[in-house]
C-alpha cells in the first residue's frame, strides 16, 4: 500500500464576492488531482508560479480543506480526522518552507524552537529533550553549541538546516519540501539538496518535493508530476520523464532550462504568449492556448490523464502523434573531461577533510 | 568592433562605512574591460560585489557613505570624475540599466508609456506625439502584443514578464552604447525567462549594444554570453571566454560552482559542496580570500593575496596554483 493516497483534489478559492457575500468567481487552484508516493520515495510536483503546486502541498497536509476529494495516509483518510487525531497525524507528516528567513520565529533561539514540537507531541521526557535537540542539530550538520543562538545569527542555508530539523523532530514519515532551495545561493543549494536525499537514505524519509526547477528535481525525485494551470499534465518516473517527455508542456519546461554547456546542441520550445489566469483557465485543454501542437479537438475536450503499462500517465489528446523529444534533450555530457577531473578532485578533498559534509567556521550571517 | 575597448574598469576599489564605523570592502581592485558588441557575464554569489560594481558604473551608489576609487572609462569620460549634470545625460541614453525586480522598478503612478517617453524626451527631445509614437515602436521590438492600446495601461495591469519587457524597451529607448542588466530573469518563471534570454539575444544582434549580464546562473551565462568574469568576495577572482570557462576552469572557486549546480545533462549521486562561509568583509582574510575553503589550499595561499596570472591567452585567474590541471594529474 502507498504511504499517500490523493485522489481527485479540488480547491477553488473565492477570488471575488457579491455585495450580499455570494461567491462571484473563483481562482482554480487545483482542480482534481490525484496521485500517490510510496514511503521512503519523492514525488516532485513541478511547473510555472500559479499552477497550483504549493495549494497541492498544503491541501496533503490538510493546512487548507480541499472542496471535493480524498487524501488517505496509511490508508486512513485525512478528510475526515477530528482535531485530535489530525494533531496526532502531524508527527507523521511536516513541511519545510520556501523562505528560511520567515519561517523561524525570531524570538526564540533554535533550542526553543526545536523543543516546541517535543513538548507538543509529549515526545521526549523534558529532562532528555536538550540532549535530543543536540542531536538534531548534528543530524542536519550543525554543532549542538549553537541550540543557544537566534535564527539572525544564521545564513540562509543554516536556518534551512535548522526548518529541517526542526521538521525532524517528530520523527515523520512524510515530509513536504516547498521550495526548500530556491532562496539559496548555489553553492549552499547542492549542501541542502545533499543532506535532504542523505537523510532519506538514513531514516527512510518520502518528500513531496515542490520545485519550478527541473534541474533541480532530477537531481532528488524518483517520480515527477508536471502541472499546469491546477491540473497534472503529465506524471511519470524521473528517468523516463527526463529520457523521453510526453506532453508538450514538459517538452517546454525541459528546453527552457539553459544548460550551463555553451553552445549545447538542442533545438529549443520558446513559448509564446503569457501564462492564462486560473481565474478563468482556457476550455478543453488548458495548455492549447500556448501548445504548438494545438488542434481543434484541443480546444473543446479536455484531455484525460491516462497512463500507458509503465506508468508514465500523459494528458494530452495527440500523445501518439508527436515528435520524438530527442531534438530538445542534451545530447553530450554536460562535463569535459578536464572539468570531470576537476570537480572530482575538488569533491574528493573537501570531503576528506570534513567527513560529515557541514564545516561550521562562525555562525555570522554572510548573505547581505 | 572597434579597436579599444568600450568601457575599461581599472582598480576599482568601493568600500562602505556603516552608521557603527565599521568598513566594508565590497569590491577590491576589479578590472573589466568590455568591447563593442561584446557580452560579458558577472558571475558569483549573493554579497559578492557584482551588483555594486554595476551600480558603480551607473554612478547610482550613495555619496555619503561610499568611497570609490579607481577609474571606469567609458568612450572618452572618467564616469568615476565626470559632473553630475553630464552623468544624468549620460545614463538612460548612451548607458542603460535593466534590474533584477520589474515589480518595483516602474513606477506604479504613471503609465508605461509616460515612463517610456519621459526618457525619450529627456534625452532626444522632439515633439510628445513622435515620442508616443517611438516608445509603441519600441514597445512592439519587445514583443508585447497590440502596443497601441497596451502603452496607455500601469504597470499593475501587466504580468511579471510582460513589466520586463516594458523595462527593456525603457532601457533601448535611446539606443544605448551600454546596457547593464541585473539578474534581469531571476523573478521570472522558466518559460518567461527563455522568451526574455530570447530577446536580448535578438536585440543585441541587431543593435551592436555591449551588455553587461549580471547573474548567479551559470546556465543563463552559458546560453548568453562570450565573455564570464566570477566574482568572490569582492575580487574577480577568474576572466575567461565561455567555452574556456565552462571546459577547463582555472580557479578553485568555479570548479566549486561548477560541481555544485544540478545539471538536466548529467546526473551526479553527489553534488560539489563549498564548505565553510564566505569571509568577514569587515576584516579581509590576509591572503587568498578563498582559502579557507579551498581544497587545494597550500601555506603559502594564506600568506599573501594571489596576483590575477594569465593562464592562457584571455584567460586569468587569481590562484597561485593555476592551471589547475596539473594539480589534479
Amino acid at each position: 500500500m502507498a504511504l499517500l493516497e490523493v485522489e481527485g483534489l479540488v480547491k477553488h478559492f473565492v477570488a471575488e464576492r457579491s455585495l450580499l457575500g455570494r461567491a462571484r468567481s473563483h481562482v482554480k487552484a487545483v482542480d482534481g488531482v490525484s496521485f500517490s508516493l510510496e514511503a521512503g520515495k519523492t514525488l516532485a510536483l513541478v511547473g510555472e508560479s500559479g499552477c497550483g503546486k504549493s495549494t497541492v502541498s498544503r491541501l496533503v497536509l490538510r493546512l487548507i480543506e480541499p472542496d471535493a476529494g480524498s487524501v488517505r495516509f496509511n490508508g486512513r483518510n485525512l478528510l475526515s480526522l477530528d482535531a485530535d487525531a489530525l494533531r496526532k497525524f502531524r508527527r507523521e507528516a511536516q513541511i519545510v518552507f520556501q523562505d528560511p528567513y520567515a519561517s523561524l520565529n525570531p524570538r526564540m533561539t533554535v533550542g526553543q524552537i526545536l523543543t516546541e514540537p517535543l513538548a507538543l507531541h509529549n515526545l521526549i521526557p523534558s529532562a532528555k529533550r536538550r540532549e535530543r535537540v543536540a542531536e538534531l542539530l548534528r543530524l542536519v550538520g550543525l554543532e549542538p553549541r549553537l541550540a543557544r543562538r537566534y535564527p539572525h545569527e544564521f545564513s540562509g542555508g543554516q536556518r534551512q538546516r535548522i526548518a529541517i530539523a526542526r521538521a525532524l523532530a517528530v520523527e515523520p514519515k512524510l515530509i513536504v519540501c516547498d521550495e526548500p532551495v530556491s532562496a539559496l545561493d548555489v553553492s549552499i543549494r547542492s549542501q541542502i539538496l545533499n543532506l535532504l536525499r542523505e537523510l532519506q537514505d538514513r531514516l527512510g524519509l518520502a518528500y513531496i518535493f515542490v520545485s519550478h526547477d527541473l534541474a533541480v528535481v532530477k537531481h532528488i525525485a524518483d517520480r515527477v508530476a508536471v502541472m499546469n494551470l491546477g491540473c497534472i499534465v503529465e506524471e511519470a518516473d524521473a528517468d523516463a520523464l527526463f529520457a523521453q517527455p510526453r506532453h508538450p508542456y514538459s517538452r517546454a519546461l525541459l528546453s527552457a532550462i539553459p544548460l550551463p554547456q555553451p553552445h549545447a546542441k538542442r533545438a529549443k520550445v520558446v513559448l509564446q504568449g503569457e501564462i492564462p489566469s486560473a481565474l478563468n483557465p482556457p476550455a478543453g485543454c488548458r495548455f492549447h492556448t500556448r501548445c504548438p501542437f494545438v488542434i481543434d479537438r484541443c480546444r473543446t475536450e479536455v484531455p484525460a490523464l491516462s497512463a500507458d503499462r509503465a506508468g508514465h500517465a500523459t494528458a494530452c489528446h495527440r500523445v501518439n502523434e508527436l515528435p520524438p523529444a530527442d531534438t530538445i534533450l542534451a545530447v553530450t555530457d554536460g562535463f569535459s573531461p578536464t572539468l570531470a577531473k576537476l570537480i572530482a578532485a575538488f569533491s574528493r578533498k573537501t570531503e576528506g577533510a570534513n567527513p560529515t559534509g557541514v564545516g561550521i567556521q562562525s555562525a555570522r550571517p554572510t548573505t547581505t | 568592433m572597434s579597436a579599444g575597448p568600450l568601457i575599461e574598469i581599472k582598480d576599482l576599489r568601493i568600500r562602505f562605512h556603516g552608521d557603527d564605523g565599521r568598513i566594508t570592502h565590497a569590491v577590491d581592485s576589479v578590472d573589466l574591460s568590455v568591447a563593442n558588441g561584446a557580452t560579458l557575464g558577472l558571475v558569483g554569489e549573493s554579497g559578492c560585489g557584482k551588483s555594486v560594481t554595476s551600480l558603480a558604473i551607473m554612478g547610482l551608489l550613495p555619496k555619503q557613505s561610499s568611497e570609490i576609487s579607481g577609474a571606469i572609462r567609458f568612450d572618452g569620460f572618467d564616469l568615476l570624475k565626470t559632473a553630475d549634470q553630464t552623468l544624468r545625460d549620460l545614463r538612460g541614453n548612451r548607458l542603460a540599466m535593466i534590474f533584477q525586480e520589474p515589480m518595483t522598478s516602474l513606477n506604479p503612478s504613471f503609465t508605461i508609456g509616460d515612463q517610456i517617453i519621459e526618457t525619450i524626451l529627456r534625452h532626444r527631445g522632439g515633439s510628445r506625439k513622435g515620442a508616443r509614437d517611438r516608445a509603441i515602436a519600441l514597445l512592439r521590438r519587445v514583443h508585447i502584443p497590440s502596443p497601441e492600446r497596451r502603452i496607455d495601461d500601469y504597470p499593475h495591469k501587466l504580468s511579471g514578464g510582460m513589466r520586463q519587457r516594458v523595462m527593456i524597451a525603457m532601457a533601448l529607448a535611446c539606443d544605448p552604447q551600454l546596457l547593464i542588466a541585473d539578474e534581469p530573469t531571476t523573478a521570472l518563471d522558466v518559460t518567461l525567462q527563455a522568451q526574455i534570454l530570447e530577446l536580448m539575444r535578438e536585440l543585441k544582434a541587431a543593435s551592436g549594444a555591449a551588455i553587461i549580464l549580471i547573474t548567479h546562473d551559470l546556465g543563463v551565462v552559458a546560453e548568453v554570453c562570450d565573455e564570464v568574469a566570477v566574482m568572490y568576495a569582492g575580487e574577480i577572482v577568474e576572466r575567461a571566454p565561455v567555452d574556456e570557462l565552462f571546459s577547463a576552469p582555472q580557479h578553485p572557486y568555479t570548479v566549486g560552482l561548477l560541481g555544485s549546480i544540478p545539471r538536466l545533462d548529467r546526473r551526479a549521486e553527489q553534488l560539489a559542496t563549498i564548505e565553510g562561509m564566505v569571509p568577514n568583509m569587515a576584516q579581509p582574510p590576509a591572503g587568498c580570500r578563498f582559502a579557507a575553503r579551498c581544497p587545494f589550499v597550500l601555506e603559502a595561499c594564506t600568506k599573501a593575496p594571489p596576483p590575477l596570472v594569465e593562464v592562457s591567452p584571455g584567460h586569468v585567474s587569481r590562484c597561485i596554483r593555476a592551471p589547475l590541471e596539473l594539480v589534479v594529474s
